[in-house]
């Protein structure tokens, strides 16, 4: 039993429909992950994108680097990382916003690099056209860069958003539990992981198909010519 | 702490994460170059069959299928040890996303160089190795290249499976020495250094592509 709901394992399907309402709890747990996280990656990544246009070699090296670093290695490391080291300096935080914050730091590394390439996609005369027309740098960025960056942007960043999704029940090894590490905790008590981890990719196929097509009608929807601010 | 008794350790480990690694991207090429190609040539039954697969491996996560077949390969009287589960898996994911790669590119592969094919009357598989892939397999190299990284990357989830590999020994001395600072920065500094390897190896593998050495145009050519 768990959170209440007790389960039969006579037959797969009783299994199935008897574990379905926890492994919805677990849904929601993986979703809010996400979305925390997904948070994080948006901001930290304009962030590190900026960091790295800025004209002091000793800012955009560092955080180049830095970048790199978090791109190259493991999101499971890094998440063993902040979980038994930031306690070390008095960080201690719920083990859901830490898994947050190590899946927001990785995807930050591909989001900076998504903000990066959509800005720089921005053709170098639409720069020069608005140095002619007298433009200041902010009026620059809010009434011409952004508004034809974001059409480039969007798209990206939805896939790195199903990505995550799929990588939340890494967060289950610091024992946050979203979806699988439900499935594997019923597993352990039935003795019959199958169907708990079917069901689970099941969902997840699903979401994933669920959201590639939403994607999809968005991309469409965008307007090719930009997306003005005022 | 005290490393010298340590690093035997940690270099095993990083050798049977690189290991898995490269097994995984060889095994995942062959099956990102077999779906792919089926995609884009199977006719209707097949290329379905072939987007079922990559649709399957791309679209539940890594960690969930590792599990399963961890559990389901031995209902089935397979019982393979965990590294070899581990290493068909994430060669299977990578398979999933490379079939993709392959998809892409062959289908960027402009159409009147097909017609051309055709009109100088090369049968399918002409046009396919001797048209299509060349060109293709130059637009693929980069998008395998961080195919390969994020493989070594996911491939610290086999330690979950009990699996010895660099991810599973630093958590193996950190419960031993309780000093989680070090060995995990060590591990993420490990982890860096083999990406790195892995990035300049694939360079060199997309130079020798690009070369064309791979698909001989022809013997005088």
């Amino acid at each position: 039993m768990m959170y209440g709901y007790e389960w039969d394992t006579t037959t797969w399907l009783t299994y199935t429909i008897s574990i379905l309402p926890i492994i919805l709890i677990g849904l929601t747990v993986t979703l809010k992950a996400a979305a925390a996280g997904f948070a994080i990656a948006l901001v930290l990544g304009l962030v590190f994108a900026l960091l790295r246009r800025s004209q002091v070699k000793l800012i955009s090296w560092t955080t180049a680097f830095i970048v790199e670093f978090l791109r190259d290695t493991p999101l499971l490391v890094q998440l063993f990382f902040l979980y038994y080291v930031l306690p070390n300096f008095g960080i201690v935080m719920p083990a859901f916003l830490t898994g947050a914050l190590a899946l927001g730091l990785q995807y930050a590394a591909y989001t900076s690099e998504v903000y990066r390439g959509g800005i720089e996609a921005v053709h170098h005369g639409q720069w020069e056209a608005a140095t002619a027309l007298n433009l200041t740098r902010l009026q620059t960025y809010r009434d011409i860069v952004i508004p034809q960056a974001v059409p480039r942007i969007v798209p990206a960043m939805g896939n790195y958003l199903v990505a995550m999704i799929k990588e939340t029940p890494v967060l289950s090894v610091i024992t946050v539990l979203e979806m699988m590490g439900l499935a594997n905790m019923i597993g352990e008590r039935t003795f019959e992981y199958l169907v708990p981890l079917t069901l689970v990719g099941l969902i997840f196929l699903l979401l994933t198909l669920i959201c590639s097509a939403g994607l999809h009608r968005l991309q469409k929807a965008l307007p090719k010519a930009g997306i003005p601010l005022r | 702490m005290d490393w010298s008794a340590y690093l035997p350790m940690i270099l095993q480990g990083a050798g049977v994460t690189m290991t898995i690694t490269l097994a995984s991207i060889v095994i995942g090429a062959a099956l990102a170059f077999f779906f792919g190609i089926l995609r884009v040539e199977g006719g209707p039954v097949l290329s379905k069959i072939a987007l079922c697969y990559t649709e399957v491996f791309r679209g539940t996560s890594l960690l969930v299928q590792l599990f399963w077949f961890y559990y389901a390969l031995p209902l089935v009287g397979l019982s393979f040890e965990p590294i070899t589960t581990g290493i068909l898996v994430l060669a299977a994911h990578a398979g999933g996303y490379g079939a993709e790669i392959v998809r892409g590119a062959l289908s960027s592969v402009s159409t009147q160089q097909l017609e051309a094919a055709r009109a100088l009357n090369f049968n399918r598989f002409q046009t396919l190795f001797r048209i299509s892939l060349p060109q293709a397999i130059v637009e693929m190299m980069p998008a395998f290249g961080n195919l390969a990284i994020e493989t070594l990357k996911l491939s610290s989830l086999v330690s979950l499976i009990s699996i010895a590999d660099l991810t599973f020994t630093a958590q193996s001395i950190r419960n031993l020495t309780l000093d989680s600072a070090s060995i995990y920065s060590v591990t993420l500094l490990c982890y860096f250094a083999m990406s790195l390897v892995l990035m300049v190896a694939i360079r060199m593998i997309e130079h020798v592509v690009r070369r064309g050495d791979v698909f001989p145009r022809s013997a005088h050519s």
